[in-house]
């Protein structure tokens, strides 16, 4: 089939971006948007311009590099699927798929689909851990977790970090990756001793970001490629609120944020 | 050269200990004093980067992707073996151990392969402790399952992302050691040369893919944990920034490469579906507990599978294999899948398919049970074929996995320049001529969390370190031997992509070095590559420019590499003349199909040395010797 891709073309953060319309003919319904991206991209490459730049790895929907924003819907149309595991099926001939990188002030762009999300990497490293150095624990069946608590633990680790959580958000709101997160470590018993601690400091980062409120509308779970339910946020702010009440004065400090707050 | 693998005498269950005993320690006040490059931050490079920070050695992490959680290792699905007979069904140690060199068809060192079945158990524990969800029973005890392989259960996992929990334990862990300042991640930097001051391995030359900038990073040691070379084949399960380029660059400053055709093919992979593929997706082989593998009776048999009579269905691994049965090793199941499908029985649009039949399966344990199990494999492979397993069999075919070859290291991980350690998937040491399912999880953690801990201390307390800069000759000179490769890819500007080479590479070897393999096969492919580096050198165009963010010349970088790496898999998948493991050379089997192995002149490994551009690599051997596992004729029947 032959489709149109309308694809945001922005050679850096410094540069201006505009879309650019490039006709795509001989598209398979099995091939992956990627795929098409890459036959697009050989094109480009042969007639001497220079390709499209996306991010993407394991291209199967595991490592969390791609995303794009495709016809306003983070990852596209399909439900529960990243980019790079859509496939052109889900299209029609003629139709035309516009794609934009991820927009959220705390995601500067690089360059064309690509955006720096670094900030991502801080919540977590501001708490987002269990803190046990190698060969400090005890025999893996000592502590018993019943099936439920590690299905829902597993549930909200599934996340990948892709930041299509930010990027569907109106706010741009990282509250889903970091309620995730939060979740994962504090519904298990190893994460029970720094539950507080660990709340208060990743939603500090996570303040000091560059991203929005959650006000709680509820696109992040429907863009999530791992449907990460929302329940994780409500999760956070049970334990952030109850970590507020407690006085603490020995909280790590936030790193430097990857864009300042205006 | 004489190669030194450092083994201790005496016991084999003692070895360990005794070497950790006999390893000089580093005063924990001097220990950020050393500063140490770990190259990677997938299992292997996460978990040592995370435990040399706790430990309070200054780490520096480099990784290609944009945070050190995209490594590959998030993919691996099945889960990782450990010796814990939590379920009373005859596991040990030892049998652990036996399992794996037998399973690496006894081309692997028995001593390395003890001392990963002694660590096994403490990798679990270690995971848990970091909040790993492994999958539990309902009295909140951890799950086994058994695995491709494998008689007792000894596999634990997390659902179908085993791989993916891991990980993230181990960039938790690392993140933690960031936040402290003990280890300074470097995301979007390649590693482009190793720096050898005085004969030790001193630093690296890394280039920031986003401008291009290429800088010299001074160390005591350098850690390769940079996964295997399995894309050298175009399409493999691999991410598609997997690459060699580390390790290549390592061989030719004087590391010994070992074994490299001991690639590993998994059987179940969903089949190829157009020219476009860009890579080729895994499906666990936890799926081959309860799928049933089979072919039509009737070559070419077009009738959609569930028309097909139980009577007119071929369970070739049952039929063969009655002991082992769908669960025979990935080396047997894949070679089985090819043979089958060469002479006309495989199913699907290509005929490079079997089915993967799970009917049985859910009419015994039901529905809901098998969606348990598997569920997020099942949605996987209905997204991308647009069948739905639960009503038609799954199509699979064999496809490029891991490789057991790789630099070659001794007991103590290092490889033969002083002062480079290599981990994981990057080295060659534990799994002989074929790894065993839910294995190279365990290797990668056991070597970061366990292993180089020790070992680093030894050669840091052992060693003196001179000061060094960037201004070393040494360093200067790899910089700018980067720097005119680099100019040299831009300035060719010819009249084909660095992919359209790749595929052609790709095939050549999938066609001659792939799961059948003969001397004057081996022999055409050698001359095909050498024609085709030939053009890549005169015919390659790579757009844009050196100063920016250009994937295209991180490829062309890369596909250099694997022209001569692919070189040297066929020259040493030509000299082992028997067939072993993931090696199968069509000459050497025994009468009903199965790999022969020689060990009368071939139980060795086999490390290359570079030596030099045009000049054909120097083979070294080191003898592999088996004192508690008797080498025999493996028998999966």
């Amino acid at each position: 089939m032959k489709l149109t891709l309308k694809i945001w073309r922005q050679k850096s953060s410094n540069d201006k971006g505009a879309f650019v319309s490039y006709p795509v003919d001989d598209v398979d319904p099995e091939m992956s948007i990627l795929e098409c991206l890459d036959v697009l991209n050989e094109s480009l490459i042969l007639r001497g311009e220079v390709p499209v730049a996306f991010e993407h790895d394991c291209r199967e929907g595991i490592c969390g590099s791609c995303g794009f924003v495709i016809n306003g819907v983070a990852h596209g149309p399909e439900r529960g699927t990243t980019a790079c595991q859509l496939t052109m099926r889900h299209f029609k001939n003629g139709d035309e798929l516009t794609l934009e990188p991820w927009r959220a002030k705390a995601f500067p762009l690089i360059k064309d689909l690509v955006v720096n999300r670094r900030a991502l990497d801080h919540i977590i490293e501001a708490g987002g851990y269990i803190s046990v150095s190698t060969g400090q624990a005890p025999d893996g069946n000592d502590i018993l977790i019943g099936k439920e608590i590690a299905d829902e633990s597993m549930d909200a680790a599934a996340c990948i970090g892709c930041g299509a959580c930010v990027a569907a958000c109106p706010n741009a709101s990282a509250a889903l990756f970091t309620g995730a997160k939060i979740t994962h470590l504090g519904t298990l018993p190893q994460g029970e001793p720094e539950r507080e601690r660990r709340a208060l400091s990743m939603v500090a980062q996570m303040n000091a970001e560059n991203f929005g409120n959650c006000t709680s509308i509820g696109e992040c779970t429907g863009a999530c490629p791992k449907e990460i339910p929302l329940e994780v946020i409500a999760n956070m702010n049970h334990d952030y609120v109850c970590a507020s009440f407690k006085r603490r004065d020995d909280l790590p400090s936030p790193v430097a944020p990857v864009v300042e707050r205006a | 050269m004489t190669l030194d693998a450092r083994i201790p005498s005496g016991p084999i269950e003692e070895a360990w200990d005794k070497a950790c005993f006999d390893m000089k320690l580093v005063n924990p006040s001097n220990k950020r004093k050393h500063n140490i490059i770990v190259v990677g931050s997938g299992l292997a490079g996460g978990s040592a980067a995370a435990s040399l920070g706790e430990l309070g050695y200054n780490v520096k992490c480099f990784c290609f992707q944009d945070t050190p959680r995209r490594a590959h290792s998030i993919a691996a699905q099945g889960g990782i073996n450990a010796a814990k007979n939590y379920p009373n069904d005859g596991e040990s140690i030892f049998r652990l151990f036996y399992d794996t060199v037998k399973g690496g068809d006894f081309r692997a060192r028995e001593g390395n392969v003890y001392r990963l079945a002694q660590n096994s158990g403490k990798i679990i524990d270690q995971c848990v402790a970091q909040g790993v969800p492994f999958a539990r029973e309902y009295g909140g005890s951890l799950s086994n399952r058994s695995f491709g392989g494998a008689q007792v259960s000894r596999t634990f996992y997390a659902r179908g992302q085993t791989g993916q929990q891991l990980l993230l334990g181990a960039y938790q862990a690392l993140e933690r050691q960031i936040h402290a300042g003990s280890v300074t991640m470097v995301p979007r930097t390649e590693m482009q040369d190793l720096i050898v001051v005085d004969g030790k391995a001193r630093g690296i030359v890394a280039r920031n893919l986003l401008t291009g900038e290429l800088t010299v990073h001074i160390a005591d040691a350098v850690i390769l944990a940079t996964g295997g070379y399995g894309n050298v084949y175009y399409l493999s399960t691999n991410a598609k920034g997997s690459n060699a380029t580390a390790i290549w660059r390592a061989y030719k400053r004087g590391a010994l490469f070992a074994n490299p055709c001991f690639t590993q093919i998994h059987p179940t992979c969903i089949p190829v579906s157009g020219d476009y593929q860009s890579k080729l997706t895994l499906m666990s082989e936890s799926l081959r507990n309860d799928g049933r593998i089979w072919v039509p009776k009737k070559k070419g048999d077009t009738r959609p599978p569930n028309e097909i009579p139980e009577d007119e269905r071929d369970y070739y691994l049952e039929r063969r294999y009655p002991s082992f049965g769908n669960l025979v090793p990935r080396d047997v199941a894949s070679r089985n899948a090819k043979t089958l499908c060469d002479e006309g029985y495989g199913v699907g649009k290509s005929g490079l398919g079997v089915y993967l039949d799970f009917s049985e399966s859910i009419a015994r344990l039901g529905e809901k049970t098998i969606r348990e199990r598997y569920g997020n494999l099942f949605d996987m492979y209905e997204r991308i074929t647009d069948e739905n397993p639960y009503k038609v069999p799954m199509r699979i075919y064999p496809a490029i996995h891991y490789t057991m070859g790789g630099l070659w290291v001794d007991y103590q991980l290092q490889s033969t320049i002083p002062g480079l350690f290599v981990l994981g998937e990057a080295n060659f040491s534990d799994h002989g001529a074929n790894r065993l399912g839910a294995s190279a999880l365990m290797q990668g953690l056991s070597d970061g969390y366990f292993i180089i801990p020790n070992t680093i201390g030894n050669y840091l307390a052992t060693n003196t370190f001179p000061k060094v800069d960037a201004s070393n000759p040494a360093a200067q000179e790899a910089i700018q031997a980067v720097k005119t490769k680099i100019d040299k890819l831009l300035s060719i500007k010819g009249k084909r992509t660095v992919d359209s080479f790749h595929r052609e590479l790709g095939k050549i070897l999938w066609d001659y070095c792939g799961m059948a393999r003969t001397a004057q096969g081996l022999q055409v492919a050698i001359g095909k590559i050498r024609t085709l580096r030939e053009e890549y050198w005169k015919n390659v165009t790579v757009p844009g420019s050196g100063s920016d963010l250009n994937e295209s010349l991180e490829k062309a970088s890369r596909v250099a590499d694997y022209f001569e790496l692919a070189e040297l898999l066929c020259i040493d998948a030509l000299d082992r003349n028997e067939s072993c493991g993931g090696h199968f050379r069509e000459e050497y089997q025994t009468p009903d199909g199965e790999a022969q192995r020689d060990d009368e002149h071939y139980s060795y490994v086999a490390a290359w040395g570079y030596a030099g551009p045009d000049a054909a690599p120097e083979l070294n051997k080191e003898p592999l010797e088996f004192h508690y596992v008797h080498p025999s004729q493996r028998s999966y029947k």
